[in-house]
């Protein structure tokens, strides 16, 4: 009996034979050391991306891996983000700011060693105008004298859009107005050229997710080229031996991961897996910011979250109930104590700083005066005031800041709140109907500039959804913003329109964003800037000599 | 038993059928549509793309044109990746749930039948109970809080294993494989100890033991076939739980599995996606369920003796 109890043990030990083997194999060296040696960055790109085409991709797990495939006419300073010459070596603007003029690199070519010119352009915008494409990018072209008219079919000769190729090396873009923006447009990925040989080799030009862009397939003018896209596993690019300024680039390889869940994603750089981490897992940051880890990096963010109020609801139709809500956040308290991320209250809608545009706002945490504004509005010490629903999509942040609020707006107004939590694709749906009271939600700019965060209140505004419409607003930013001469004169256009803004407070904003990120220290050339916007021809590796390993408490 | 199988086969069609037209209806009355995006869509956009995947055609149209596709073996295109089919992501994504399943099942396999064997073979000492109540935490233990556990030890702490990945790296498919047996192990442990319980009280063992066999011998030559039983009847649902249930072991692991890729399906209203995996995965439950019965039958002589009365 004794030997046959021993069986089992025996067979367990057998079959687990081969596991404890592999496991001995386990500690060779990470991905960092190795990729330190040979120039490969590896790097944590948040989800598996849904298109490599840059008419059709969004997101930002998109833009960081089209970036290095692709550049524009211009890019941008890593750290200032002020334009610099990318594919055109220069350009010149006309006295009246609406016509650019661009000289083209003789040197550019695609990663296929074709020739790289104007005319590529004129095609590849073309075919990002094409409706059927399915580009929600399109609104990017719009500064473009007729780009709008064209794509929304009112005229259909593209001959007669402000975009022409003078010779195989000039580029003439025509604007509708003076756009003070448009250099930075052009380095968004929306804006950038196809090689249309590529293109329509796989499918027509406005034809919607063809094999273009997968491995093997894709053509780029990027310092870097496609090498292996493994779905769900990792995509590899590899420098392009084609690219005007290949001997500067600093990197050979670089592995995008989709590294979907934050909590592993640590661990995976933790375990030298990784270089860079697209996010850092909130209630992590407090214990990294206490041991000064120098891998932490938190930097401001252009992005706003903000509380849409439904203007529409009868109770919330009072200006001075928007007013004493938006008084009776304490900001500081939701940043320090919830968020812990370096994030910024905010006080005004478009982040301060963004293009020497510093907003003036009246906003303040003051309950005091948001009891006499609500007492005002007939609903004294909170009586009578009908229970507001506050909704928000599933997840832990944003209820933690809800449950906040609600406490805030008892305490300070003795009015009750009921949370709502809808899964993602339900809540845009409800908030798109202006089927809410007050809804949570967010903006990231796409380009530095005031009007990409003041432009969506206008009127028939697509992401507008509070019901909120005034037509001195409308004039601002629709008619005057875009005709004046200097930019102190529009940063005033846009001071008061935004001040208007907040004196209506469709929106309460509560703080700025910070991007917040693990960076390996080998990682150098990365500076951080407000669009989170890394150049990757420009960033290189070199190990910090004779580093020690962190231990586990200094994490 | 060929009968038996091509009865049940034939069964599995209105299953499946049945299958597609709720998923069909489900997905399509869920709220929230597949191009819905935080930023507004302008409507020439939605046109286009409707016009594109056929949603602008009315439903019922949508639902023959989908069952006809379907019965051509294929599942349409994904409206989350555009130029990626639904077979060719469950292609990619195959592999690895496949395989981490059946590592994870030869852990539960292993773990799990020595265990329970070595509890029945002492049955309300401590050879029984130790086994059984470790089974029974593994049962209660979910492997969202296994997974980092065995991260946390492993591969933080000792550093012998690799925390994520998955081939790539020597030693990457332990800790999942681990991570998503060891509930499989519990249960197991559980029906190899009620199974052999049952099987070494029967009289032949008495008989086999009263030849003069040794223990060892009986065990494994004459108990554990007949003890395994309700083990393999466990397996085929087991194995399909095990593929269509490694989502959250894949997101720990980051292992580019079907899992992730049928969960977020569903959150990003891909109808075609969650329709495919839907149906892919229903298959696959249906099969391993028939391969399981068939080797029950073939194991034991009264089932086998059942089917044939039936059959006839």
């Amino acid at each position: 009996m004794k030997n046959c109890a021993r069986l089992p043990l025996l067979f367990s030990l057998f079959l687990l034979m081969p596991t404890l083997l592999l496991s001995a194999c386990g500690g060779g060296e990470n991905n960092v050391d190795q990729g330190n040696r040979d120039g490969t960055l590896h790097w944590g790109n948040g989800t598996e991306p849904q298109s490599l085409d840059p008419h059709i991709a969004t997101g930002v797990p998109e833009h960081n891996i089209i970036t290095a495939l692709m550049e524009g006419l211009v890019a941008k300073d890593s750290k200032t983000l002020a334009p610099k010459a990318g594919v055109a070596e220069y350009w010149t603007i006309s006295e009246d700011g609406r016509v650019y003029t661009f000289k083209l690199r003789e040197n550019a070519r695609w990663s296929n060693g074709d020739p790289h010119n104007a005319h590529d352009y004129v095609w590849s915008w073309w075919r990002a105008l094409q409706p059927a494409l399915g580009n929600l990018y399109a609104y990017m072209y719009f500064s473009i004298d007729n780009a709008k008219e064209y794509y929304e079919g009112t005229i259909t000769d593209f001959d007669q859009v402000g975009i022409k190729a003078l010779d195989d090396f000039t580029l003439q873009v025509t604007l509708s107005n003076p756009t003070p923006y448009f250099l930075q447009l052009l380095d968004h990925y929306s804006l950038y050229p196809v090689h249309r040989g590529t293109v329509e080799k796989f499918g027509t030009a406005d034809e919607r997710g063809t094999r273009w862009t997968y491995e093997g397939n894709h053509v780029g003018n990027g310092a870097f080229q496609l090498s292996a896209w493994k779905i769900n596993r990792r995509i590899t690019v590899q420098r392009n031996p084609f690219y005007w300024n290949a001997d500067h680039v600093g990197l050979n390889q670089i592995v995008f991961y989709p590294t979907e869940n934050a909590v592993s994603e640590e661990r995976m750089f933790r375990a030298g897996q990784l270089h860079r981490t697209s996010s850092v897992p909130s209630d992590k940051i407090p214990s990294y910011l206490e041991t000064q880890n120098s891998s932490l990096r938190i930097s401001p963010y252009l992005g706003t979250y903000f509380y849409r109020i439904n203007t529409s609801v009868p109770h919330l139709q009072s200006k001075l109930v928007r007013r004493a809500l938006a008084l009776t956040i304490d900001r500081e308290a939701i940043t320090k104590n919830i968020l812990k991320g370096g994030q910024i209250p905010a006080y005004a809608f478009t982040p301060p700083g963004t293009m020497g545009y510093y907003p003036e706002s009246n906003l303040r945490f003051d309950p005091e005066t948001a009891r006499q504004l609500l007492a005002e509005a007939g609903y004294l010490n909170g009586k009578d005031f009908p229970t507001t629903e506050i909704l928000y999509n599933t997840n832990e942040s944003h209820r933690k800041i809800a449950v906040a609020i609600q406490q805030m707006w008892k305490k300070h107004l003795n009015i009750d709140i009921k949370l709502l939590n809808q899964e993602w694709k339900v809540y845009l749906d409800s908030e798109s109907i202006g089927n809410y009271e007050i809804s949570r939600a967010a903006w990231i700019g796409d380009y530095v500039d005031p009007n990409n965060f003041l432009d969506m209140f206008l009127c028939n505004g697509g992401n507008n959804r509070t019901g909120w419409c005034n037509a001195e607003y409308d004039y601002l930013i629709g008619d005057i913003a875009p005709t004046v001469k200097t930019h102190a004169e529009r940063l005033a256009v846009f001071g008061r329109a935004e001040k208007l803004l907040m004196d209506e407070l469709p929106v309460i904003p509560i703080y700025t964003y910070t991007s917040i990120s693990l960076v390996n220290q080998a990682v150098k050339n990365y500076p951080s800037n407000i669009l989170n916007k890394a150049n990757y021809s420009e960033i290189y590796l070199q190990a910090e000599p004779q580093q020690m390993p962190l231990t586990e408490d200094q994490y | 038993m060929f009968r038996f199988a091509f009865y049940r086969l034939l069964q599995a069609i209105p299953v499946l059928f049945i299958v597609i037209s709720l998923t069909f209806m489900l997905v399509h009355s869920a709220p929230g549509g597949p191009f819905s995006a935080d930023k507004a869509v302008p409507p020439e956009v939605i046109k286009a793309l409707e016009a594109q995947y056929n949603l602008d055609q009315p439903l019922w149209q949508q639902y023959v044109s989908y069952v006809g596709d379907v019965l051509q073996g294929d599942f349409g295109p994904s409206f989350k990746y555009p130029g990626r089919d639904v077979t060719e992501l469950i292609a990619a994504g195959l592999p690895a749930t496949a395989e981490l399943a059946l590592y994870a099942m030869l852990v539960a396999l292993v773990i799990g039948v020595s265990a329970g064997v070595a509890a029945a073979m002492r049955p309300n000492t401590a050879q029984d109970y130790i086994p059984m109540s470790a089974a029974m935490i593994g049962i209660c233990m979910p492997s969202f809080l296994l997974g980092p556990l065995l991260v946390l030890i492993f591969g933080i702490h000792l550093e012998w294993l690799p925390v994520s990945g998955w081939g790539d790296i020597p030693g990457d498919k332990i800790l999942p494989a681990i991570t998503l047996g060891t509930g499989y192990a519990a249960y197991i442990a559980r029906l190899s100890r009620g199974g052999m319980l049952e099987v070494l009280s029967q009289d032949y063992i008495r008989t086999a033991r009263a030849k003069g066999l040794s223990e060892p011998v009986v065990v494994a030559k004459h108990a554990l076939r007949g003890g395994l039983i309700p083990v393999i009847a466990f397996l085929g649902p087991a194995f399909a739980g095990l593929l269509g249930g490694s989502f959250v072991v894949e997101t720990v692991f980051q292992i580019p599995g079907l899992g992730r890729f049928y969960v977020q399906a569903a959150f990003n209203r891909d109808y075609t996606m969650i329709l495919g995996t839907t149906v892919f995965f229903s298959t696959l439950i249906i099969i391993f369920n028939l391969l399981s019965d068939m080797l029950a039958i073939w194991l034991n002589p009264k089932l086998r003796q059942q089917t044939q009365g039936a059959s006839l």
